[in-house]
């Protein structure tokens, strides 16, 4: 579903990531952990299409297509979602109008009728509902005056809503009090499903108590220095990132095969 | 920023804003270039006065509209005053010097001697231009339940809804024919609210107007439709000085509207018009503009100049007067729409979106002089620039010694796209009583590419995320307008400010 081979990105004269390989399969939910620096935001930005990002060597595929010819709009078009760190807020625009505007823009590149308002109002409620949104949150303004709980919890009502086939949470756990984060994690569990696919980009373990991955992958200096299952996240949690230095440097990557 | 009494502090706010990536603003750029729809010309022949003024050119057009003597005395008088004026220059505009020799005062579109009757006998091409523009007279305004009142140059060409609303005691006609109908309200009002000596341009527009639009809401009517008057520059080469003039009697209500919208040229034409509003004790003047005069290219060459001085004068205890204003267009504007509080308990709103891309100036703002006891203003002003455009805020608050428990709340805000344009902001406050409260609060901000991903991101084309972005920011102004122009507005800001983003 997803391959990336050998990717090295730069951004002006830096390089931020040093041949990434990595492969996921549909259904499957892989968590991407590392200290900070090590270029998870970069790798998440660039699977999305966002602007400033060389790349210099390498490739994705998405669904057998060459995802890095894609513009941003096309990449979500074709099931890509990207839920943001930092979901950005725009005044006056209604939650709802926005949504509706995205898939919308989706249904009719895919050559599907437009949902209409009132089916899109009922859709909308029960995706609400299942990721525990509160309703008066959709007639506002696109994330404007939200909590920081509130944005997170926005970002996991969207892709609810979207469907997409390839989730991308970036450090969705980041600034969230151990509540929040639970029902975060819950929303996502809930849009578990063997057709979607989800990659969870974060720094801390405890994310991972509540959203249990199938493979933990450590990136560091822009490489994936080592992978496993759960349990290296509980390793990494306990020894610290500095664990991964003293050991030998260079690990072949044991990816989940593609 | 709130700030209480009396103070008075210029802020400024200025792009580039730093951490911007070069590649983005390139894009804003390109979306940026986008051409002006209503660029066509309509060829009619015209009868227009050769270049130049003076006192006899005034003679002449008072004559050509059969003007009673008080009238022709009035616009000498204006003339006069006007030869020992000199043009403003305290607006943060660029303007070319402009030579008033050079301009033609009079265009009329040749017609049968008596003028159209009817829709019938109004020339087809002038029809069709209106209908280039979206508003076919005859099923629009009928569907829209909105009559209006067509100026093409300086002559009104049809009039929609006249009977009707004459039923309810409404004069709704062009400025030429209160003329010559009811003389005595033109010459109790006029000039009432803008005296001739007013300023600069509002002592031009006095001397040489042409034509433009009279209201009269007789007692305790309430206007039972919007009115509405586009205006169109046709002619190269012709100034356009429209004169209007509305009066609300005591308990009335009136909704006008105004669009505006000019052919494509690559000199610059001027455009002074002088507009004023009179409310008697407890009416209501609602005034709605959506201005889309030509901007100029992309290089600046051309566009309109657009000098405008526009008053209402809350005459009557509770009356209340709203300016509400999308302006897209024109090369330069400078233009304040203002309220007089005189009455108690009066109130003014001014509600404003001014959009200004590639080299568009636009100094623009308002002033709420509250002179009456309790009076209450509202200003919401909305500024977006592109481009290399400047835009710049500027109003007056002005708290008269009798204006007790007074209060005023202005709230500013600019939206600046790319990094080469500009956003000025000058609040001028003065309170002279010390019941009076005022509040000013400011936002600047940029669309950022961080927005424009995040749509992206979901889906969203740049264009519809740039027009969702701009939308949003100015739902507040938009809820003011009509319904039919909103959409109207919301349109022509889209294509105003497509592909700018940065």
């Amino acid at each position: 579903m997803l391959k990336i081979n050998n990717l090295h990105v730069r951004v002006g004269e830096k390089t931020i990531l040093n041949g990434i390989d990595l492969a996921v399969k549909p259904g499957e939910v892989h968590a991407i952990m590392g200290p900070n620096g090590s270029g998870k935001s970069t790798l998440s930005h660039v699977l999305a299409g966002r602007e400033g990002y060389e790349v210099i060597e390498g490739e994705v595929l998405y669904q057998g297509n060459n995802l890095l010819d894609l513009s941003p709009e096309a990449r979500a078009h074709a099931g890509l979602f990207l839920g943001f760190q930092y979901p950005v807020e725009i005044p006056g625009v209604n939650n709802m109008y926005f949504l509706k505007a995205a898939i919308n823009a989706r249904r009719v590149v895919q050559g599907r009728n437009e949902l209409d308002a009132f089916d899109f109002i009922q859709m909308a409620k029960t995706k609400a509902k299942l990721v525990g949104l509160d309703e008066s949150l959709l007639q506002r303004s696109v994330n404007e005056g939200f909590s920081g709980g509130e944005k997170k919890r926005n970002e996991i009502f969207q892709m609810a809503v979207l469907e997409p086939i390839l989730a991308i949470l970036d450090e969705t756990d980041s600034g969230l009090d151990i509540d929040a984060l639970r029902i975060v994690a819950e929303g996502v569990n809930a849009l578990r499903d063997p057709e979607r696919s989800v990659i969870l980009v974060t720094h801390y373990q405890r994310l991972l108590d509540y959203i249990v991955p199938d493979y933990v992958h450590v990136l560091s200096e822009g490489r994936i220095v080592r992978s496993g299952g759960r349990e290296l996240a509980l390793t990494l949690e306990e020894k610290g990132y500095g664990w991964l230095k003293e050991k030998s440097p260079h690990i072949a990557p044991a990816g989940p095969g593609a | 920023m709130t700030e209480t009494n009396s103070s008075k502090s210029p802020s400024l706010a200025t792009a580039p804003i730093p951490g911007q990536a070069p590649s983005s603003t390139e894009e804003l750029n390109t979306h940026l270039r986008k051409d002006y729809e209503h660029g066509f010309t309509t060829d009619v022949e015209s009868d227009t006065l050769p270049p130049g003024l003076n006192e006899d050119v005034i003679r002449h057009i008072s004559r050509m509209k059969n003007e009673p003597d008080f009238l022709l005395e009035w616009r000498l008088d204006a003339y006069r005053h006007w030869l020992t004026q000199r043009a403003p220059n305290w607006a943060k505009l660029n303007i070319d010097p402009i030579d008033y020799q050079a301009i033609s005062y009079y265009s009329a579109p040749k017609t049968e001697k008596d003028g159209p009757k009817s829709l019938d006998e109004v020339d087809p091409k002038l029809l069709e231009t209106y209908e280039k523009l979206g508003i076919p007279l005859a099923e629009r305004a009928a569907l829209a339940g909105v009559a209006v009142d067509a100026v093409f140059d300086s002559v009104s060409v049809a009039t929609t809804f006249k009977d009707k609303l004459a039923k309810e005691g409404i004069i709704f006609c062009s400025f030429s024919e209160a003329v010559q109908k009811h003389p005595e309200l033109i010459k109790r009002y006029l000039g009432s609210v803008v005296p001739t000596t007013d300023n600069y341009f509002a002592s031009l527009n006095s001397a040489v107007f042409t034509d433009g639009s009279f209201v009269f809401i007789p007692k305790g009517v309430r206007c039972p439709m919007e009115l509405s008057t586009y205006f169109r520059i046709n002619a190269a080469n012709t100034g356009q000085f429209e004169r209007t003039l509305i009066i609300a009697e005591a308990g009335s209500y009136v909704s006008y509207l105004e669009g505006c919208t000019a052919p494509q040229r690559d000199e610059n034409q001027l455009h002074a018009a002088v507009v004023e509003l009179i409310a008697l004790e407890d009416s209501e003047i609602k005034y709605s503009t959506v201005q889309n005069w030509y901007p100029g290219d992309e290089n600046g060459v051309g566009g309109i100049y657009n000098f405008v001085t526009k008053r209402g004068d809350c005459r009557g205890d509770h009356s209340k007067i709203s300016w509400t204003q999308v302006e897209t267009g024109s090369a330069i504007t400078w233009k304040y729409p203002s309220c007089l509080l005189r009455g108690d308990n009066s109130i003014g709103e001014f509600h404003s979106i001014a959009v200004t891309n590639h080299h568009q100036q636009a100094d623009t703002g308002t002033k709420m002089i509250h002179l009456g006891k309790n009076t209450r203003s509202t200003i919401v002003s909305k500024g977006i620039s592109a481009g290399q455009a400047q835009n710049i805020y500027r109003g007056l608050v002005h708290m008269g010694k009798n204006a007790s428990a007074s209060r005023n709340h202005t709230r500013c805000d600019s939206l600046l796209m790319g990094d080469r344009c500009g956003a000025h902001t000058y609040p001028y406050m003065e309170v002279k009583n010390p019941s009076a409260r005022v509040e000013h609060e400011a936002t600047t901000s940029r669309i950022g590419e961080d927005q424009l991903f995040y749509c992206r991101q979901r889906g969203i084309s740049e264009e519809d995320a740039v027009s969702m972005i701009v939308n949003g920011f100015c739902k507040e102004v938009f809820r003011e307008l009509p319904m039919e122009f909103a959409v109207e507005a919301q349109n022509l800001l889209a294509l105003s400010l497509e592909g700018s983003i940065g």
